[in-house]
């Protein structure tokens, strides 16, 4: 019990490094030539690894049998619900400045800020019942099922980073790939529910919970 | 003296990374900066005329040692060298400069890597000496200019521009070159050229990020040949008085002020006189997105993007973005009568 406080704290406090190395370079002048740019690059980056991070939970913890990863999973995904508010207040202040018409036109006329606005809109509900008594009033199931957002949330970030490019799409890919991966096992993985005999084999109980769990 | 450190520090992580080194260990062996009094401060062109001078006293002593055949200095065409006699010009702007450390160190050139910070790293490679233009196709005299003649070719000017890129950051800059129109009118364009094609150098040993294939190397560009006759359109060599440094597209680089910065080719190796209308580099990557004209424009938005605002570098409120970069009054009229968002 202790162990998992102090790994929990820790993986908290590693949360916040990027945010402690923006404001470090902020203040060493660090942020080079166009700060505001990237303050907004790298909160965006941050919340897309935060997510990544949050949806690689169940298949590491179904791959090396160690359940208590799930215990980190709500602060891994508030984390990236942190960062993406962060992205989102840069944009809206920093670069922006509260020009409501331009956000208004940006929002309606540019693909890449609709598809990252959707996704950060799509955020909230889920930070906002990630409490136990929200999971409590709403049910098991209605929460998993409401949660299952995250999936289209993750894609909409990656489609929102890859239009956003001029050109060199090597980043978007690669979080792309990433992506892929994760949401690849769960599909093999409901496959393998759905029909265990076809896909698994001799259905163990074991092996059925292998899809049972997945978010 | 602090000032002359930053931008010490700066330009080793661009062109002399030993330099770079030297003066880190410089700093914190000696004195923080803070400690220095301003009466210890070295005046900026006395220290140029001392490393001039230890400069010198090193090569003749060299001189004494070396055949004659090896004694090529590759640091007079080193940035930071100060370049003589520039004139002014009137055609500069009067707005508060871009400080030269970001103008040396966010810079889009994808022939180093696509990151903004890569060029100042990496284009040390690049060897500018010697270095050759060729000013060819439909000319009834075609020639091939060493850099050194093309820097004897017109008297060198200041030229202090708005730099707008397409992504929607600006900048001012101070440019030292001339006309283009003087390359141009020496060549005598030939009755049927319409059109003036750039290249740049293409070699993947030097630039490394022509290895890959994130765009359709050599870089080209293009004008018009009315709009390269333009006296606003420049050949640049300089920067802050100084031989342009690597990254910003040493030797010799085009300035067009009212055109999107990807207009601006560096690193020019061919200029070449032709009658139909050139495909650029950027043209091919996205046809929808970036057109042959690519003038500065707040009313036509790039299709993922706005392009009514713009943030200069080193403000924090976005300023509003002005047709042709503010060089309206003397580039509009070649546009007359076109539709500016069909041919944008």
């Amino acid at each position: 019990m202790k162990t998992f406080t102090l790994l929990k704290t820790a993986v908290f406090l590693a949360c916040l490094l990027p945010l402690l190395r923006l404001v470090w370079l902020g203040f060493a002048g660090g942020l080079g030539a166009n700060p505001i740019e990237f303050v907004t690059h790298s909160t965006g980056t941050w919340t897309l690894a935060c997510l990544l991070v949050t949806l690689s939970v169940t298949p590491l913890r179904r791959l090396s049998g160690w359940h208590w990863l799930v215990r980190l999973r709500r602060m891994l995904g508030l984390y990236a619900f942190f960062y993406a508010c962060l992205h989102f207040v840069t944009y809206i202040w920093l670069d922006q400045f509260f020009d409501l018409h331009a956000i208004a036109k940006d929002v309606a006329k540019r693909p890449f800020i609709t598809v990252g606005f959707a996704a950060f809109l799509l955020l909230i509900p889920l930070a906002v019942t990630s409490s136990n008594a929200a999971t409590r009033r709403l049910g098991a199931r209605r929460w998993q099922r409401l949660h299952r957002l995250v999936y289209l949330i993750a894609t909409a970030g990656v489609v929102h980073y890859w239009w956003l490019v001029k050109k060199d799409i090597t980043q978007p890919a690669l979080y792309g790939a990433a992506l892929a991966v994760l949401l690849g096992y769960r599909v093999v993985a409901a496959l393998g529910k759905r029909r265990p005999s076809d896909f698994l084999g001799d259905p163990k109980p074991s092996r059925i919970r292998l899809g049972a769990c997945r978010t | 003296m602090l000032r002359l450190m930053e931008e010490g520090v700066a330009r080793g992580r661009g062109t002399m990374a030993l330099r770079g080194l030297f003066f880190r260990g410089f700093q914190m062996l000696i004195k923080k900066p803070s400690d220095v009094k301003p009466s210890e401060i070295t005046d900026r062109d006395l220290y140029r005329e001392r490393r001039e001078f230890m400069r010198k006293a090193t090569l003749s002593v060299a001189a004494g040692l070396l055949p004659s055949s090896l004694l090529i200095d590759p640091r007079v065409a080193r940035a930071g060298t100060r370049l003589a006699g520039v004139r002014n010009s009137r055609t500069s702007t009067d707005e508060k400069q871009t400080p030269y450390q970001d103008v040396t160190t966010y810079n889009n050139f994808y022939e180093f890597g696509t990151d903004k910070a890569s060029p100042a790293q990496l284009a040390g490679s690049l060897v500018t000496r010697p270095w050759n233009v060729a000013v060819e196709g439909l000319v009834k005299r075609p020639k091939v200019y060493a850099i050194e003649e093309l820097l004897r070719l017109a008297p060198l000017e200041d030229r202090i521009y708005r730099l707008r890129c397409v992504e929607g950051w600006s900048m001012v800059i101070p440019w030292v070159g001339f006309p283009l129109s003087e390359v141009i009118r020496r060549a005598e364009p030939a009755g049927d050229a319409r059109y003036v094609e750039f290249t740049t150098l293409y070699d993947p040993r030097q630039m490394p990020g022509q290895r890959h294939g994130v765009l359709d190397w050599p870089y080209v560009e293009g004008l018009r040949l009315d709009e390269a006759m333009h006296p606003l359109a420049i050949l640049a060599m300089g920067l802050y008085g100084e031989v342009l440094p690597n990254q910003n597209g040493a030797p010799v680089r085009l300035v067009v002020p009212w055109k999107y910065g990807f207009k601006s080719i560096k690193s020019v190796v061919r200029i070449r006189l032709v009658e139909k209308q050139p495909v650029s580099t950027w043209m091919k990557a996205a046809p929808r997105e970036y057109g042959f004209y690519s003038n500065v424009n707040p009313t036509v938005d790039h299709p993922r993007w706005s392009q009514a605002k713009e943030r200069r570098i080193g403000e924090f409120f976005k300023r509003p973005t002005l047709m042709f970069n503010g060089y309206g009054e003397q580039v509009a009229g070649l546009y007359a009568g076109m539709d500016l968002k069909r041919y944008f």
